[in-house]
Parts: structure tokens; sequence; C-alpha cells
């Protein structure tokens, strides 16, 4: 629905878009198309002279086996750490949307972790799980079990795996909350009279009424985890070991800041750009309707 | 009445259930807070105790007048500053400028106004972890490194804060509208005295959402602030974890996580009816 106009004039509300446009302009639009112009540019060693180079840029990145492995490894990452932090907000929310005394003191012990910077998350994990002074991890090497982060790609991913979810959880949480809460009692209370018990009712009766809630975090997170834990990677493995736990945009960070590779870095922004539109186009078919409903 | 859903389930067993997910979060974070009061040596040595020494929370006090370990010249509560001035400038500046052109799109019909609305609407597609380099390079141009603005500025644009202001003020009723007409009421006397106030809810949700947003900020800072004096509480907590791993006294830092966790716990705990609110309603 559009509402029709109530104010003429074209000044006024010139002057009121032009904050948000000129920061879009300038520091969205403008970057985003010099990241194109430079992926498709050369650069010689010197800096002097730069030349078109069409699509060879994207064709370097693809043939590429460290490209490929970041691809594969940040799929395989986004995955790890969707499928824990929902699993773990719809479990916790199942059961808070259950009447309990102090359960809503439950839900604000839930919630505060969202406050909890990624960064600053990883650096909780660091304290408990480093090998040496970790308070978790050197009783697990005074116990025998090697366990060293720092060293082994395995348990490096899993603990990032692990310090991304974490940080997650509560905002699947409130979601999987909200979806449990605007379930109709009627349909409950029709499920609880055909003699749908525990999980069983669960599985039918609750689960699929929130697809829709599931669909969306579904989104959400996996743009949560490809996108927003470079702070987690980089305070408790900086990529490593090796390349062990290096997702594109730690690629990204390190090939273009750290070494200065330009063409190859901003070709990997137009990758980035083309991932990160599919999600975003959904995001805002799904806002649409929740607000205008 | 009393709603109970019992699902056949004992009340036990949620209450174990969401005690052990209590636990799984509280639980690194009261290990940190015990370790910051413990001496160094006890850490290096290994018997940490899980009840935090009271006669030690001094080391937060001394933590916040001296410097980060990584970083002697910035004093702790210099972190927190520009973490808190970064959060408030952000939530403030985004809300201001987003209230602002959602009026203008929904209540003004002039030239280009669907060009101004998509150009908005663009920036949900190019977070800034995609464009690092060349956003990087435009600040140079402008000479914003290295700058408050600089840390600032370039982030106070938002797509879904604007969306979701257009969607609460065409919701707005048409008998209001008519109403602030018969009282002659001009553009911008409409916006002070109608939008703003029937909005206030949505204000309040955005605000909490949004000062997490810039208080959590990581990436922003690392490439547009080198100078330690821009250090936030965030940036300086990772420095010390990666220099200091064998200098620095694991106490100190253990209190200098507690300090970064604390200003936005609270913020989401003092106002949890509006976080939730605008958790559901927009997401960043």
């Amino acid at each position: 629905m559009e509402r029709r106009t109530i104010f003429g004039g074209w000044l006024l509300p010139a002057a009121l878009v032009l904050p948000q446009v000129a920061v879009t302009v300038i520091f969205f639009l403008l970057p985003a198309a010099e990241a194109i112009y430079s992926s498709l540019t050369a650069t010689d060693a010197f800096g002097l002279h730069t030349r078109f180079a069409g699509g060879s840029n994207f064709a370097a990145l693809f043939s590429d086996g460290g490209y490929l492995g970041a691809l594969a490894r940040t799929s395989v990452f986004c995955a790890l750490v969707t499928a824990l932090a929902m699993a773990l907000g719809l479990v916790l929310a199942v059961f808070a949307d259950h009447e309990i005394r102090g359960r809503a003191l439950y839900r604000t012990l839930l919630i505060w972790p969202y406050a909890v910077a990624p960064a600053v998350a990883a650096v909780l994990w660091v304290f408990v799980m480093h090998p040496e002074v970790g308070l978790l991890g050197r009783r697990l090497n005074h116990a025998g079990l090697h366990w060293d982060y720092t060293l082994n790609g395995t348990e490096a991913m899993g603990l990032v795996v692990v310090a991304s979810a974490w940080t997650q959880v509560s905002y699947n949480f409130v979601f999987f909350l909200a979806g449990l809460q605007s379930i109709p009692r009627a349909v409950i209370e029709a499920a609880r009279l055909d003699g749908a018990r525990g999980f069983r009712r669960f599985r039918t009766i609750l689960l699929p009424l929130l697809m829709p809630t599931t669909f969306f975090l579904l989104i959400v997170n996996l743009v949560y985890a490809a996108f927003e834990t470079f702070g987690t990677i980089m305070a408790l493995t900086r990529g490593g070991p090796g390349q062990s736990t290096e997702t594109l945009v730690v690629k990204v960070y390190r090939d273009g800041v750290v070494n200065l590779d330009l063409s190859g870095s901003s070709a990997q922004s137009v990758i980035l750009m083309l991932v990160v539109i599919g999600p975003a186009a959904l995001q805002f078919r799904f806002l649409g309707r929740r607000t205008v409903a | 009445m009393r709603r109970r859903l019992t699902w056949g389930r004992p009340d036990w067993l949620a209450h174990l259930v969401l005690g052990l997910g209590v636990l799984l979060f509280a639980l690194p974070v009261w290990l940190v807070f015990a370790g910051a009061t413990q001496d160094a040596g006890a850490i290096n040595r290994g018997d940490l105790s899980l009840l935090p020494r009271l006669s030690h929370l001094d080391v937060f006090l001394s933590v916040l007048r001296a410097g980060a370990p990584s970083n002697a010249a910035v004093p702790v509560w210099h972190m927190l500053m520009i973490s808190a001035g970064m959060a408030l400038a952000i939530a403030v500046g985004k809300i201001v400028i987003s209230l602002l052109s959602a009026y203008a799109v929904a209540f003004f019909r002039f030239r280009f106004r669907m060009v101004a609305f998509w150009t908005i609407f663009i920036t949900l597609m190019l977070p800034v972890e995609v464009r690092i380099i060349p956003t990087y390079a435009v600040m140079a141009d402008f000479h914003m490194i290295n700058s408050f603005a600089g840390l600032t500025v370039p982030l106070l644009a938002s797509a879904t804060a604007t969306l979701l202001f257009r969607q609460v003020f065409l919701a707005v009723p048409d008998e209001l509208i008519e109403a602030a007409r018969m009282d002659g009421a001009g553009p911008i006397r409409f916006l002070f005295d109608i939008l703003i106030p029937v909005s206030a809810a949505n204000i309040a949700a955005l605000f909490v959402i949004l000062f997490i947003y810039g208080w959590n900020q990581y990436l922003w800072p690392l490439l547009v602030a080198t100078d330690p004096r821009l250090d936030t509480i965030v940036i300086g907590i990772v420095q010390s974890i990666d220099t200091g791993f064998a200098l620095t006294p694991w106490n100190t830092m253990m209190a200098m996580a507690v300090l970064a966790i604390l200003p936005p716990v609270v913020v989401v705990v003092a106002m949890q009816r509006w976080f939730v609110k605008g958790l559901t309603e927009v997401e960043k």
C-alpha cells in the first residue's frame, strides 16, 4: 500500500534523504564500483601501468587451489555453525515455552550473550581452551589428551565453530521462542486431544508451524557464519594454523590488507557480493512481509 | 488461568535443559571473572579457583587506570570511552538519518524518490566484509583514516532501519494525518509532534540493537584506525591476547575482557523488552 502524498515540494524531501544517500553513495556504491573495476584490471609490479584484464583475475582464483580450498572450508564452517547454533536455540526455546517457575529469569539468562562481541567471545574461549594457560585446555593436556588448537587444524576448526555458534544461539532462541508463542493455543490443544505426545507432537505439529521461522533463521545464520565471524576467527586463530581456519572473508583480508594483492582481493570481493545478493533479497522479502502484516 | 502446556514433559526436564543452557553461557564468563581476581602466578601454575577472591576486585580499577598490557600508552577507560562514543554515535546517527529518509519516502512525492529508495536498499547487499580494500581506499581519499568520523560515519547508512520506519509511518492512521492537516501543521511540526512520538517504542528497540552493533564492531576499526588513541575495547583486548601470551599477566587481560562485555550486556538486560521487540522486527 502506498500512502497518498500529503506534502508537496522537493527541496525539503531531498534534504531529508540527502545524508543517507550521501553515505550510501560514498561508502557503499563507490567502493563497490571500485572493487568491480580493480577486479577487471591488472597492475604491474611497480604500480605504474594498469591494463584491462578481463576475467583473468577470476580465472586465476578458480584455478587456485588455495581459493577453492577456502570456498570448501567456508561451506563446511557455515553448515556446522548454522546447525549447532540453530539446534541449541530451538531446544532451549522449546523448553522455555514451558510454563515453569522462574521462566522470565531463564529467558534473561539465555538472551544476554547476544550482547557479547564475537571477537570478545573468542577471547573468552582462548582463556578457557588455550593449551598452556587455558583453564580447561591445560587440564586436557595434563590428563594426557593432546589438545593444541594452535597446531592442530581440526581442533582449531572445531573451536572456531563452537565459539562462533556460542554467540549466535541467543539470537535463534529469541526467534524460535517468538515463533512458538505465536502458534495458536487451539492447535496445541487439538493435538493434545488427539493424543499426540512428546517428541511426536513436536515433530508433527510444532516443527511444521515453525518452518517460516526456521527458513528465515537459516538464511540469517548462514550470512552470519560467512561474514560476521571474522573477529572470532582472527582473535582465536588468525586463520591458522596454516590455512585450516581461513574462511573467504579472512582470505580477502589476508590477501588484500596483509599481502596487498589488490586485483586478486577485489575479484574475491566481487564474488562475495554476488554470493550475498541472494540471501539479502530473501531477507528483504521476509522483512517486508513481517512488518506489513 | 494458568496456561499449562505440559506436552507430557515433566518440569524437572525443562529445568535441567534450561539450566544447562544457562550454564553453557555463564560458565566461560564466570571462569574469566574469577580468573581476573587471582594473582597472575596462580593462572600459570594452573591452580585456579572457581571462587573469585573478593579482596582482589581492585584489579578492575587498576586495569581501568593503567594501559592495556600490549599498549601501555592508552588506559582501558579510554578504550571504553571510544567504544561508548562509537556505539552511541552509530546508534543515534543511524536512527536519525533513517528516520528522516523514511519520512521523505513515505510522505512526499518527489523526483528520484524511487531512485533514492533503491540506493538506500542496496546497502543490504554490501556488508563491509565484502568490500574491505576499496572502502579503505575511499577512506584514505577523504582523509578519514584514524579519525573518529572515519570510525562512525561510513557505518551510518541503514536499509533495514529505513524500511522499518517506513512501515511504521505507513501504518499511522489517516485520521491522525487529517487532524494534523486541519491544525495546519507543516511538515516539520508533523514530524516532531506526531511521527516521532508514535514511533518512540520502535526507536527504543532500534537503539538497543544498534548500540550493540556499534559496540561490537571489530573489522571496521581494525581497518580504519591504527592510531592507538582510537582503539576500542574490543580491538584492545584482541591485541593484548595476540601480543601478550607469555609476557602479560593473565588476570589483567581477563579483567579487561570482563570490562569489554559488561556495558553491552547491561544495555540488553536493562532494556530487554525493547531488545526482543527490536530483534524480531529488524535485524541490524
